[in-house]
């Protein structure tokens, strides 16, 4: 007869997902591991499978003796409803054994609206959700991934938090965790032992205390827990642990491609990116080192398509080098390098032609804002000239494929910025039609607005979110004026990004929220399929928390901010400065241009800042 | 042009046509096999597979079609070579020169498992014999087009049923499988359609053999 799982596995969409197997997967023999670790993603298999971080700490993990990291992803809606029908616990896919059974369940998180994932995932293994519930050291759950950095919603559920990157900091924990184990140490010394380790953050060794106006009042370390916890990061990126040999997904997953981090950090400053703050320093690696390891993950993968990965691969300084070497090597193999996030200056325009010849991909803008004036205002050191002068060089070499995305519900927006975006999209269309090459299948230009949500750790932290009805009322003014047949314009719908903007900045007292919303059925809200509006609203009446307190009210400068006990490196002093430039459109210029002192190269003890 | 006889067995079973065909070039790549690649716009590593399986089908006599840019090993290493960077289900048996055409490909057998979670019913394997004895059968198919009715008879050969313990019964049965081709599910849907008490609790299916049209073993 066949087993259960089985059967299942006969009756849900894409099996695969949930069957382990894949080429270079990693078993152990049980009787060698006395840590077992789930690495769980909250959102499904394509997704995790895609995500770098998870690949890089799934090799650091599996690197260490004794231990066996194994990974687990949210099932999708099918799959819940037959593990819940059946009874059958959320497994690992590696060893297929319950989560339940496991020591240690590390989640990776990098989007606010998989919170609710974490909790079914929870849910489906058997295991309490709340920190507190779960006593002795049986499955303790740690977080990290940069939604981490402003974990206070999340407080109440997990154990601690990893704090940045995590290639030293995760051995560092699983050996304390493997001598507590060895020792039957009480879950409160481990994680006293824990706390002690920089970059953890324990939230129960905090007390948050509220003024009657809802504001934070106070934030009282306990158990001699450090009043600020600094992120951690690799400084030597060179020698930093990189897996050329990791799993290929059997199934098609959503970046179907090898990935080769060219730096880490961001040099560019735009104001409303939580990335380009919270990553830095910038810290390179050697062209040498990264044609190696390209080399060696495509001989060991097979996979026809390489990306350069970084927050902006243009700023990379031996991006000449690197790929004047792989570009041989990728038409002699038949592989795709493909380089995306370059800016719009001249190497990277020769650069595109020279890709050309591997394959054609799309052009890509992100002004983010329609007019100069609002640019200066995030930063965005994009001008009119170059989006213009770029496709220009486009158009004329056959590209008529352009996208160009933008946000509306910037700070100090106003119609005029709106309409700036038609402006933009007008002039490109014109520039297509004095040199476009080939005219004869017409021009796309892709419009693209989401919905501004105000970061954490970014100089626009305290921002308002302005209203959604605002923001729809910006879209349609937008709309209307789009007449040519070659624009397709896109807008986020405002839900999502409400609640991505509660919860970025959220305190402890949405913990309720997601236990009540994900209770309701809420999960998967990253897919328009599963995306309740509703159950949320319901939750955050239900516990009495009023939403426009996190959105549209904005946070005040002198107002104590959850994520205070956090340190990324970038100063609270540089933030203020930074947005004070802003209002008054004054420019920033990037890191290489002058050092504008955000204080994160202080984290570094062993190199230089790259910037 | 070389053909493999592959089995996809096991969990392997759950990987679809199209991602076991990007299986099978990022195998070659890594087993330093060389595919020749399609002309065109878009060029596509050369593997093919005859006869797509469904999700979930198992068999042990699947074929790929494959040209490398250079021939510099044996059909036996190059088996090895394979074998070594596949994944656990799909197992290379043997690589030979292409002899005749897929087009030729004509029948299979399958094997379907029913299981019956509460144990056999009486007469089962008399009462499903008879069904296929049938001179038609018509069921409903399900397309592109919306549903139709089909006669699986016409398509359907060699039936035997027998009893493989309490709770299982195994049918075989010889059938298209190419212009036109039977879906083994719409056996299925047969018995569940005429005989609804004999509806299964779990069905599984399997591809044992795929003949020419002269019944013979094609390869």
């Amino acid at each position: 007869m066949t087993e259960l799982k089985r059967r299942v596995l006969h009756k849900v969409q894409k099996p695969a997902r949930y069957t382990g197997g894949e080429f270079r997967e990693i078993k152990k023999n049980l009787d060698d591991v006395r840590v077992r670790v789930a690495f769980c993603f909250p959102d499904t298999y394509e997704i995790g499978m895609s995500n770098l971080g998870m690949r890089i700490l799934y090799g650091v993990m599996n690197q260490m003796d004794g231990v066996w990291c194994e990974r687990v992803f949210t099932p999708w809606g099918d799959m819940q409803q037959q593990m819940r029908e059946h009874d059958l616990p959320l497994w690992a896919l590696e060893s297929q054994d319950p989560v339940k059974d496991f020591d240690m369940l590390a989640f990776t998180v990098g989007y606010e609206m998989s919170y609710s994932n974490i909790l079914n995932m929870l849910r489906l293994s058997g295991i309490p959700l709340r920190a507190s519930e779960r006593r002795g050291l049986k499955n303790i759950v740690f977080a990290g991934g940069v939604c981490m950095y402003n974990p206070e919603p999340l407080a109440e559920f997990f154990d601690f938090f990893s704090l940045g990157e995590g290639e030293e900091i995760t051995p560092e924990i699983i050996s304390l965790y493997d001598r507590a184990k060895a020792e039957n140490w009480e879950k409160e010394q481990f994680l006293l032992e824990v706390s002690k380790i920089p970059g953890i953050y324990v939230p129960s060794f905090y007390r948050h205390e509220y003024h009657d106006d809802g504001t934070l009042s106070a934030i009282v370390p306990l158990h001699g827990a450090p009043t600020k916890v600094t992120k951690r990061i690799v400084e030597d990126l060179d020698n930093a642990y990189w897996p050329t040999d990791t799993i290929i997904p059997s199934t098609e997953i959503v970046h179907d491609r090898a990935n080769l981090e060219v730096f880490r950090g961001c040099i560019r400053g735009c104001r409303f990116c939580q990335a380009g703050f919270t990553y830095r320093p910038v810290r390179k690696k050697s062209p040498e080192v990264l044609y190696r390891q390209a080399v060696e993950t495509l001989e060991n993968s097979g996979i026809n398509e390489i990306t350069l990965s970084s927050l902006s691969t243009s700023d990379y300084r031996g991006l000449r080098e690197l790929t004047d070497q792989m570009i041989p090597y990728c038409e002699q193999n038949r592989v795709n390098l493909s380089v995306p996030s370059l800016r719009a200056d001249n190497f990277s325009r020769e650069l595109m032609e020279k890709l050309q010849t591997v394959r054609k991909s799309g052009l890509t803008f992100a002004p983010e804002a329609g007019t100069q004036r609002l640019r200066d205002v995030i930063n965005k050191n994009l001008t009119e000239d170059e989006i213009l002068s770029t496709c220009a060089n486009a158009f004329s070499g056959g590209w008529n494929n352009v996208k160009l995305y933008f946000m509306l519900g910037l700070p100090t927006e106003t119609d005029e910025d709106v309409l700036g975006i038609a402006d933009l999209v007008y002039k490109v269309i014109k520039t297509w039609k004095e040199c476009a090459s080939n005219k004869k299948r017409g021009l796309r230009v892709h419009v693209a607005t989401a919905f501004f949500v105000p970061k954490p750790h970014t100089p626009f932290q305290w921002e308002k979110q302005i209203e959604p009805e605002e923001y729809l009322r910006r879209c349609k003014l937008l709309k209307s004026h789009f007449y040519s047949k070659s624009i397709e314009y896109n807008y986020h719908e405002p839900d999502l990004s409400r609640l991505e903007a509660v919860f970025a900045r959220g305190d402890r007292r949405l913990a309720p929220v997601i236990e009540y919303a994900s209770e309701q059925g809420a999960m998967l809200d990253g897919w328009d399929e599963y995306f309740r509006y509703d159950l949320w609203l319901d939750a955050l009446k239900a516990c009495g928390i009023d939403p426009e307190f996190y959105t549209t009210r904005g946070y005040s400068e002198d107002e104590l901010l959850p994520w205070d006990t956090i340190d990324v490196g970038v100063t609270k002093k540089f933030l203020l400065r930074e947005r004070k430039r802003a209002y008054e459109a004054c420019v920033t210029p990037d890191c290489r241009h002058g050092c504008a002192g955000c204080g994160a190269n202080c984290l570094l003890k062993e190199v230089q800042c790259d910037a | 042009m070389p053909r493999a006889l592959f089995e996809k067995t096991g969990n392997a079973v759950f990987i679809s046509h199209l991602d076991l065909m990007r299986l099978f070039q990022r195998a070659f790549k890594r087993a330093g096999l060389p595919l020749t690649h399609t002309q065109g716009y878009s060029p596509r590593p050369s593997v093919s597979i005859a006869l797509p399986l469904s999700v979930g089908v198992s068999s042990q006599c699947e074929l790929l079609d494959f040209d490398l840019t250079e021939y510099g090993v044996s059909y036996p290493e190059m088996v090895e070579k394979l074998n070594a960077v596949l994944v656990d289900g799909v197992r290379i048996l043997e690589i030979y020169p292409e002899v005749s055409k897929i087009k030729h490909l004509a029948y299979l057998d399958c094997e379907l498992t029913l299981e019956y979670d509460r144990g056999v019913p009486a007469d089962a394997e008399g009462e499903i014999t008879k069904l296929f004895a049938a001179s038609s059968l018509t069921v409903e198919k399900s397309g592109k087009n919306g549903t139709s009715e089909v006669d699986i008879i016409p398509m359907m050969r060699n039936v035997t049923i027998s009893r493989v313990d309490d709770n299982m019964l195994c049918l075989r049965a010889r059938i298209c499988c190419q212009n036109p081709s039977l879906n083994p599910n719409l056996i299925v849907a047969a018995i569940e359609r005429y005989l609804p008490e004999l509806a299964a609790d779990f069905v599984t299916c399997r591809r044992l053999e795929v003949y020419d049209c002269n019944d013979t073993v094609f390869r």
